[in-house]
Parts: C-alpha cells; sequence; structure tokens
C-alpha cells in the first residue's frame, strides 16, 4: 500500500497544513503522521472528517506520500508544491522552497 | 476617473460590513463551509493550494495614485510584501489571512474600491483598452460605457446566478488591445457615416477548454441603446445556456448550439421589447458619466521633442526604452508609457510594494495622477508629456521597473500557475522566466521583433495561451509536467485561435523548442518587418514542425 498523510488548510489563514502523530495540525509536511496501512488511512480520514466538522481546517484530503531518504515526499507534483511552497523566489524572504524534499 | 456618489459609498460599505459579520460567524463554527463558500467568493476570496487568494477588481483596468498606494500598502500590512496584476486587469493577493479579509475590504472601501463580482456566475469586471482615452487612434473612450455597464451590472438581481461567469470587453479603437472578440460580449466602439457613436457588438467569444471567436450579432448599435441590448442578449443566455454541465455553460456554446444567426434573432426579440424601456440611456447620463473621464488638461509641451532628441543620444539604454515601452499620444507632445512588469527572468505581473508606490509617486508628479492595468500584466501611465518622460525614466530604473521589453518575446503572459493554483496542472511562472532569461539580451529581443508568448497551466486559460503568437498550456501526463505548444493564435482586431503544434514537451525541453520556433521564424521571413506572426500565417505550421519534430508525421502527431 502507498503510504499516506491527511493534509488540508487551516481555516483561519488558509495556510497549508498536515495532521501530526498528537494529533496536531502542524506547517511541515515532514512532521506528519503516516499512514502505513488501511485502518491507519480509515482513522485519518475521520479525523480530517471531524477536524472540518470542528471548523478547524477546510479542504481536507489524504495524499500518496513516499519516504526517500528519510523525508516524505508526495508522489503528485501538486501536494509537493502545496508542501514545500511556491517553487520560485517571489517575495523578499521567501526564496521558492525548491528545496531537496521538492526534486521535481 | 469616477468618484463614488454616496449610494456607491453606502453600498460598499454595507457589503464590507455584511461580510465582517459572515467571517465572524464563520470563524466561531457558527456558519459551515458549505454555506460560507458562496459567501467569500462572492467577497473575492478564494482558497488556492496555500493559502486564501484576494482578488481585488480595478474597474477596466483604471487606478489613481491613491489607490495605488492602498494596493501596496494591502500588500505590506496583510500580505507578504506584493501583488499579482492578472490578465483581467485586477490585482490578487496570494497570502491574506480569511480573519483580515474584512478589514482588507474595509481599507479598499475608503479609496472607493472593492472585491465584488471577481468570482461566481456573475457579470465580472468589465475590461477596457488600456490606452483609452489617450492612444492616438482611439474613435471615442471606453471606459464611460465600462462603468455604465459596471453600474448596472453590479448586483444586478437578474444576472447574479447566471449559467456561468460572464465577461464583458470595450475597446474604442480600430486596433483591438482589449481582446474583445474572446469575451463573452465584445463591444467595439464606433461612429457611423453620420458621426453618431456606437458599438459593433461580437457575442460568445472565450478561451478555456472550448476556444472560440466571437460573432458579431450588431454591425451598430447606438450608445443609447447599451443596457437595453445587452439585458437582451443576458436574458437569453440566463433562459437558454446550459445548466446542465459546468463545461458547456459559457454563452460560446450556447451561440454554438444555436448559431449566431438564430441567437441573433433571439436577442433582437428581446430587445425589440426594451428598446423604448427605462433601460434607454439618456444623453444626459452618459454625459454625466463621461465628465468623469474627461482627459486631463494638456498644455502644449513642445519642447519635450527637443530634449528627448537630446537624451536619446546620450543615453542608448533610454533610447531603447522610448523606442518600446512609449506609444503616440492623442496629444503630439505627449507619449503613453509602458510600465512592464516582466522583467528578465522575473515573474510576470507581480509588483512589490515599493514599486507599487513608486508607480503611484510617479503618477502623481508626471502624469496626471492616473494609471492603468493592462491585460498584458503591464503597468501604464497615459499620459506623459515627452519633455517628463527622462525623469520618468530615471525614476523607473531605480524602482527596477525600466525593462524596455512592450510586445517582444519577453513580455510574457503567464498565469499563477501550480506555484499558486489550486486548479493548475503545471507550473507556469518558472517556464516564463527561463524562457525570459533565454531571450533576454536586448539586440536579441530587438532582432526578433513583436512576438507574444502566453502561458496557462491549465485548460482554464488564464494564461491566453490560445491567443499567443505563441502559446503554452501546462498539463499533467503520468504525474510530470508537459507543455503543449500552439502557433498562431492573436487576440487583436484580427483574432486567431492557435494551433496545436505536435506532441508535448517536458519542461527542461520547453525554452529549447521555443528557440527552435524563434530561430525558424528568423529564418523564413521575408524580411525584418515581417512579424512572427505574419510569417506563420503565411507559411501555416510545417516549417516549425519540421524544425520541432525532423518532419517526422508520427513524432508531432
Amino acid at each position: 500500500m502507498v503510504n499516506k498523510v491527511l493534509t488540508a488548510n487551516r481555516l483561519s489563514d488558509g495556510i497549508s497544513v498536515w495532521l501530526d502523530a498528537s494529533g496536531n495540525w502542524v506547517e511541515s509536511l515532514q512532521q506528519a503522521f503516516i499512514a502505513r496501512h488501511a485502518e491507519a488511512v480509515t482513522a485519518l480520514e475521520a479525523t480530517g472528517k471531524l477536524a472540518f466538522d470542528d471548523n478547524k481546517v477546510v479542504d481536507v484530503n489524504v495524499v500518496d506520500v513516499e519516504e526517500v531518504n528519510g523525508t516524505l515526499r508526495p508522489l503528485r507534483m501538486r501536494e509537493r508544491i502545496r508542501a514545500e511552497g511556491p517553487s520560485i523566489p517571489y517575495a523578499a524572504g521567501y526564496n521558492g522552497l525548491a528545496g531537496p524534499n521538492f526534486a521535481a | 476617473m469616477y468618484r463614488y456618489d454616496e449610494f456607491d459609498h453606502a453600498f460598499v460599505s454595507s457589503r464590507v460590513e455584511q461580510f465582517r459579520d459572515q467571517v465572524e460567524r464563520r470563524l466561531s463554527g457558527e456558519l459551515a463551509e458549505d454555506a460560507f463558500k458562496p459567501l467569500r467568493l462572492m467577497n473575492g476570496v478564494y482558497l488556492q493550494l496555500h493559502a486564501y487568494m484576494l482578488r481585488v477588481a480595478i474597474p477596466y483596468g483604471t487606478l489613481s495614485s491613491r489607490q495605488m498606494r492602498m494596493l501596496a500598502h494591502i500588500a505590506r500590512k496583510y500580505d507578504r510584501g506584493y501583488g499579482h496584476f492578472t490578465t483581467r486587469q485586477n490585482i490578487q493577493y496570494n497570502w491574506p489571512r480569511l480573519s483580515d479579509t474584512p478589514d482588507i475590504l474595509e481599507e479598499l472601501a475608503s479609496v472607493e474600491m472593492h472585491a465584488l463580482q471577481t468570482s461566481g456566475n456573475c457579470i465580472r469586471n468589465v475590461t477596457a483598452d488600456h490606452f483609452a482615452g489617450a492612444a492616438a487612434d482611439e474613435v471615442a473612450d471606453p471606459r464611460p460605457y465600462a462603468e455604465i455597464l459596471r453600474q448596472w451590472s453590479s448586483v444586478h438581481p437578474e444576472f447574479s446566478f447566471l449559467p456561468r461567469k460572464f465577461k464583458i470587453a470595450v475597446t474604442g479603437a480600430e486596433r483591438d488591445r482589449a481582446a474583445i472578440q474572446v469575451h463573452d460580449i465584445g463591444l467595439h466602439l464606433k461612429k457611423d457615416e453620420n458621426g453618431r457613436i456606437g458599438f459593433a457588438v461580437y457575442v460568445g467569444g472565450g478561451q478555456g477548454r472550448t476556444p472560440m471567436i466571437a460573432k458579431k450579432i450588431r454591425d451598430f448599435l447606438p450608445e443609447e441603446d447599451l443596457l437595453s441590448y445587452t439585458t437582451a442578449i443576458m436574458r437569453v443566455y440566463n433562459l437558454h445556456g446550459r445548466r446542465d454541465n459546468k463545461y458547456k455553460a459559457r454563452i460560446k456554446i450556447l451561440v454554438h448550439e444555436t448559431g449566431a444567426e438564430e441567437l441573433s434573432r433571439q436577442v433582437e426579440v428581446e430587445f425589440a421589447a426594451l428598446k423604448d424601456t427605462e433601460l434607454k440611456l439618456p444623453e444626459a447620463d452618459i454625459q454625466a458619466i463621461s465628465t468623469y473621464f474627461a482627459p486631463p488638461a494638456l498644455e502644449p509641451r513642445a519642447e519635450g521633442w527637443e530634449s528627448l532628441a537630446r537624451w536619446k543620444k546620450t543615453d542608448p539604454e533610454f533610447s531603447r526604452w522610448v523606442h518600446q515601452n512609449v506609444q503616440p499620444h492623442k496629444h503630439p507632445d505627449y507619449g503613453m508609457v509602458t510600465i512592464s512588469l516582466k522583467p528578465i527572468g522575473g515573474i510576470p505581473g507581480d509588483a512589490t510594494d515599493m514599486q507599487m508606490e513608486a508607480v503611484a509617486d510617479i503618477a502623481e508628479e508626471y502624469a496626471f495622477d492616473e494609471i492603468r492595468v493592462s491585460h498584458e500584466q503591464n503597468l501604464i501611465l497615459p499620459h506623459v508629456a515627452l519633455a517628463d518622460l527622462e525623469p520618468i525614466y530615471r525614476a523607473l530604473v531605480v524602482a527596477g521597473l525600466a525593462t524596455a521589453n512592450a510586445g517582444l518575446i519577453t513580455d510574457i503572459i503567464a498565469c499563477p500557475g501550480l506555484d499558486y493554483c489550486a486548479l493548475a496542472n503545471a507550473r507556469s511562472i518558472p517556464v516564463a522566466q527561463e524562457i525570459s532569461t533565454r531571450f533576454g539580451a536586448p539586440e536579441r529581443q530587438a532582432e526578433i521583433g513583436e512576438l507574444k508568448i502566453k502561458i496557462s497551466g491549465c485548460i482554464n486559460a488564464c494564461g491566453h495561451h490560445h491567443v499567443g503568437h505563441i502559446g503554452l498550456l501546462g498539463v499533467e501526463k503520468k504525474g510530470a509536467e508537459l507543455y503543449q505548444i500552439t502557433l498562431g493564435g492573436s487576440g487583436d482586431e484580427n483574432t486567431s485561435i492557435g494551433e496545436i503544434i505536435g506532441r508535448g514537451f517536458e519542461p527542461e525541453k520547453v525554452t529549447d523548442a521555443i528557440e527552435t520556433i524563434v530561430d525558424t521564424y528568423l529564418g523564413l521571413r521575408n524580411d525584418k518587418s515581417e512579424t512572427f506572426l505574419e510569417a506563420y500565417r503565411r507559411v501555416g505550421p510545417q516549417p516549425f514542425k519540421d524544425a520541432l519534430y525532423g518532419g517526422s508525421a508520427q513524432e508531432a502527431a
């Protein structure tokens, strides 16, 4: 089975977040809880629905990831860009996050 | 420019307070997302990949310095110090917090701006020629009519839930700089044989997944009938436009399936019933709105010719900028300045808060306090004395805004693409940046001449790729980005939809492919005066296919 993580956007500011093992929504994909079997995925989906219903997050999705040299890498480009930020330097102090985990 | 009256102020303020209450109820959990989403969209608030996005309306792309300073202030206070000017003559902020959006809208209202009807299935921001009121080739200023349409269409109860979004563009010159033939309604201002003002009316143009060139259904519509005739079109569309399939819901599909002749007949039936109603525009109303757009008092500044010639002689960079970015004005002592938002290797359409303020300062000091946003994602100073070009250029250099590339190969339109947009399948910005860098040398750009590259990161075509002389459409194939190239598109008075040239290219091969196309053009053009588009229309796609794919039909398929 492909490993999966739970992602969403925070309601108050829209920033991309991932669910960690403690049940907190964090801004780094690398801290995300990884579901490695079907039961864990089901639990993730239930947690996502609850968080959505609780008005903590919006646009909740389970996404496929792989582990490459100890780091998490979403399989889809779209999710890699969500996780790493725009791939380009776009403003002062934001130099684009085409870092090692992005690897288009 | 237009100034809000008491009604406008009260209306926009009440909408801000209404939205503030809605946001508070959403954040407290009283409103669920399903209920809130259409409300936030009605106020220009989208959710994108990384954050919310706020799209602010800039009616027909016209701004004062005070408004531009407010856009800079919002970028600095509520966002990450920049904004993105769009192909709809609007501005988008990529990082606002939902909780801040009511405050942002309140600040916008203080300078007579808002974000209404920048989303949803309604009549969107009415766009116009960015040189309106200044161009030497203009018959009449399109902005009074765009403003009349804006007032008429704002929260119009009958047209707030159309089958799909609806875009109207107006141009006032034979040279179409507003791409009217790829809009739902395109209006071309003209005069009849008696000197009366009216419009040629085009319907059913559009880009997206089914690009269509609009059909002309009226050769001359008197100006007094603008609202009654537009209402007639909207009624036919509202009644018969498809609501069963969002991909077939635009009026272009209705025109295509009904036929322009039959659709025109239906519009005329509606129009006959509406023609002599309260929708008929009184001359006094047209005049009243037109006074807001009266041109500034342009004093003779003939001294500018001599000083301009002197400056050009001593500074080749300045000379290049004048040649490329300054266009003839109605008044011989003045010009229209394009401020390029396409620095070599930069992000098309982006401007920092400091750059916005610099433009506001320059406009205030030298350009009668007027700024325009072009659909090609540049800024315009429409009224500039030739005598003031040199100090303006110096100020633009300091602000990093003096790139001399208007209309050239590096003046690329690009949508935000997959770097920001939740709908995108591929990135647009890095592709634009690499092409810009490859062709950035001024001499090379000048040698190539006029060439419009337009890039979209998905089939929705916000980057107008269908009407690019060279168009690039990013798609996702087997989880990776791939770019399909179209050639021969154009969004002017001779609008054409680009033809797909062959199989797509991987990101690392796109710029080489563009270079092959450009080199092929340089090799086959009759002489330097034959533009890329003219040459393509003369020779067709085959020489470009041969160059890109070695003439192999299999590879090009």
